[in-house]
């Protein structure tokens, strides 16, 4: 009891320290010490699981062995990676955390039921025959029906009944003995955990380029969406409520319903993530965040563990609140981000533009960028996800400092939704020393713009259209954007005149004051950086 | 039974949105990750079901996998976000 009681009461200490955790993670100053204080919780959290496990059959080795393996594999994995690459490693880390949690329901529902007891229910008639082995066997059924250590005759008739069900398939011993919170955790843990992890593995593809970053559509994709949805829904519903654990070949009846609902969700997974475009990315991050979340929150029912729900819970509500931050910084609601679609390249009927269509563009050259630069007082740089992609936060950082040494006033400006994950250009800016204090908000910075001399576009596009401002049919009407066109002059580094995310033509390029230069981001600062220094 | 667990889960998603409901952009993705971390939590559950009563091996096997990734989700997730925050505290020195 006390070793119970002791296990208890690490796991409240863990639900403090993460709840502290995830308060100071919220905040510049205490993030660091929040995160180490999620790390302790963890770490307690584990110990007190291991100790638990103490009083039963343990196969250290399994757990031993894969423990040390996932933690080498996460090692590795977060110092190895490039930040540029982060997008794609927090896609990993969400989809393992799924994983994670659909092998936990399986596993619960594999130790608890069906093929996973080893009597059938001759052997139980025996047993209740020869009352002498009740007690052996139904050690051997789960907790809940079982008084461990009982002696044979006090054993409740009843008792013996409900476990003569379970085996005979009636009752399903998970509902029976855990009651319906169990068994519904049970199902949303597998059809949660399957979404997350295909979901994840296709964001990993799209933010890699493995698979196209368009928005893949076809005809009658919302209907078939939503028939699967449908059928995961009443399979669900089933499993929890209805579905007996009747042997059926090698499993049982519910399980073999575990595996339709595991292969469901791993289809539902893909169909829903396939149609949203690159740029609605940290959207759908954030989304699989919470969803990550909510798995392992599920989970928690079926273990009936408070810690497990409480944390995965809060981490649900988290990816939540960034997901609605992204969506506000778009304009665009949750549902027509699901729905997906925007500036999908095979519909045809969203508006295509190429360079045609522009008129009044005026291009310059590295050298001229840095004569420009030689005579202003202000300049600010607007990153995006094209400066993630030419890796170029090294050299802007380097030609910042240099015009900084210069008295230059340097800022950048950052959009909340620039890159491809909530707060990309900050991680990838502060990797390459960028100081804090520079990087300045959209809503702080929109009304410095009048003052400022030159604005340097890097691999941004939609975020600076000023046609979200006065195109009320545009795609991008009312989304808040970046007022860099109504700084003095602005330079646009960019590979070419491809329209942006939304598909749509940035009216910025035609600008009077807007400059033009062809190129790979980090080849033309490069450039602009040799030529300031040689004056 | 049920009643209780899902006003647990009530309470705690509510007290998430109370804690974070102004993030700085800065923090979005190490709060993002360290969350997601936070998520690994189901190794608590690995490890229960890797050790299940009755436990045959189709559930040990399934949990020791649930083990290894829900530790690579925990470790990876905490390293990555201390190596992130800790590139923004150098900046403000």
């Amino acid at each position: 009891m006390t070793l119970e009681h002791g296990i208890e009461a690490a796991f409240l200490l863990a639900i403090f320290l993460f709840i502290f955790g995830i308060k100071a993670l919220g905040k510049v100053r205490t993030a660091r010490s929040g995160n180490t204080y999620a790390w302790l919780a963890m770490l307690i959290a584990i110990v007190a699981a291991l100790a638990s496990a103490n009083s039963f059959v343990v196969n250290w080795y399994w757990i031993g062995a894969a423990g040390v393996a996932g933690a080498v594999v996460g090692v590795v994995a977060a110092t190895r990676v490039a930040m540029t690459a982060m997008p794609e490693m927090v896609a990993l880390f969400n989809g393992s955390g799924g994983i994670a949690s659909l092998l936990v329901a399986l596993a619960a529902l594999w130790g608890w039921n069906g093929s996973g007891l080893a009597h059938d229910k001759a052997t139980l008639n025996d047993a209740i025959l020869q009352p002498q082995h009740v007690a052996e066997v139904l050690k051997e059924l789960p907790e809940g029906l079982t008084d461990h250590g009982a002696a044979p005759e006090r054993i409740d008739p009843a008792r013996i009944d409900a476990a003569i069900a379970v085996v005979e398939g009636k009752l399903p011993q998970i509902r029976d003995s855990k009651g319906p919170s169990t068994s519904l955790g049970l199902v949303l843990s597998i059809l949660i955990g399957g979404i997350t992890l295909s979901g994840s593995f296709v964001a990993y593809g799209k933010l890699s380029e493995k698979i196209s970053g368009n928005a893949i559509v076809f005809p009658g994709q919302h209907a078939l969406n939503g028939l699967l949805l449908l059928a995961a829904a009443v399979l669900c519903g089933w499993m929890a409520f209805g579905a007996t654990a009747a042997p059926m070949g090698p499993l049982s009846y519910l399980e073999w319903l575990a595996v339709i609902l595991t292969v469901l969700s791993l289809v539902l997974g893909v169909t829903l993530v396939i149609p949203i475009g690159g740029a609605d990315m940290p959207v759908v991050i954030s989304l699989l965040n919470s969803y990550s979340g909510l798995a392992a929150s599920m989970t928690g029912f079926v273990l009936q563990n408070t810690l497990l729900i409480v944390s995965g819970a809060m981490v649900g509500a988290a990816g939540l609140i960034l997901t609605a931050i992204m969506c506000k910084a778009m304009n665009r609601s949750l549902l027509s981000v699901l729905m997906g679609g925007f500036g999908a390249t095979s519909g045809g009927d969203g508006p295509s533009e190429d360079a045609r269509d522009y008129k009044n563009i005026k291009k310059t050259t590295s050298e001229e960028l840095a004569m420009m630069l030689d005579g202003i007082s202000s300049v600010v740089f607007v990153p995006g996800y094209g400066l993630a992609v030419a890796q170029a936060q090294h050299v802007v950082r380097e030609l910042s400092d240099l015009l900084a040494s210069r008295d230059i006033q340097v800022t950048y400006a950052i959009h909340p939704v620039a890159g491809r994950m909530p707060g990309h250009m900050n991680v990838l800016l502060a990797e390459a020393n960028v100081p804090y204090e520079q990087l300045i908000e959209m809503d702080q910075i929109n009304p410095q713009f009048k003052t400022t001399d030159l604005s340097i576009i890097l691999g941004a596009n939609d975020v600076v259209n000023p046609a979200a401002l006065d195109e009320p049919e545009s795609p991008l009407a009312g989304m808040p954007i970046l007022n860099v066109h109504e700084s003095a002059n602005v330079v646009v580094i960019k590979r070419s005149l491809s329209p942006g995310y939304a598909g749509v033509k940035n009216k910025l390029f035609e600008r009077d004051n807007t400059l033009m230069l062809f190129g790979d981001a980090k080849g033309a600062l490069q450039e602009c950086l040799d030529e300031l220094k040689a004056n | 039974m049920i009643f209780l667990l899902l006003t647990v889960f009530a309470l705690a998603i509510f007290l998430g949105f109370e804690l974070i409901t102004k993030v700085p952009p800065t923090l979005h993705t190490p709060l993002m990750s360290g969350a997601n971390a936070i998520s690994g939590i189901t190794i608590v559950g690995a490890i229960t079901c890797a050790y299940a009563e009755v436990s045959p091996v189709a559930a040990n096997v399934l949990g020791a996998a649930a083990v290894f990734f829900a530790m690579i989700n925990v470790v990876g997730g905490f390293m990555v976000t201390d190596r992130m925050l800790g590139m923004f505290k150098k900046k403000k020195a």
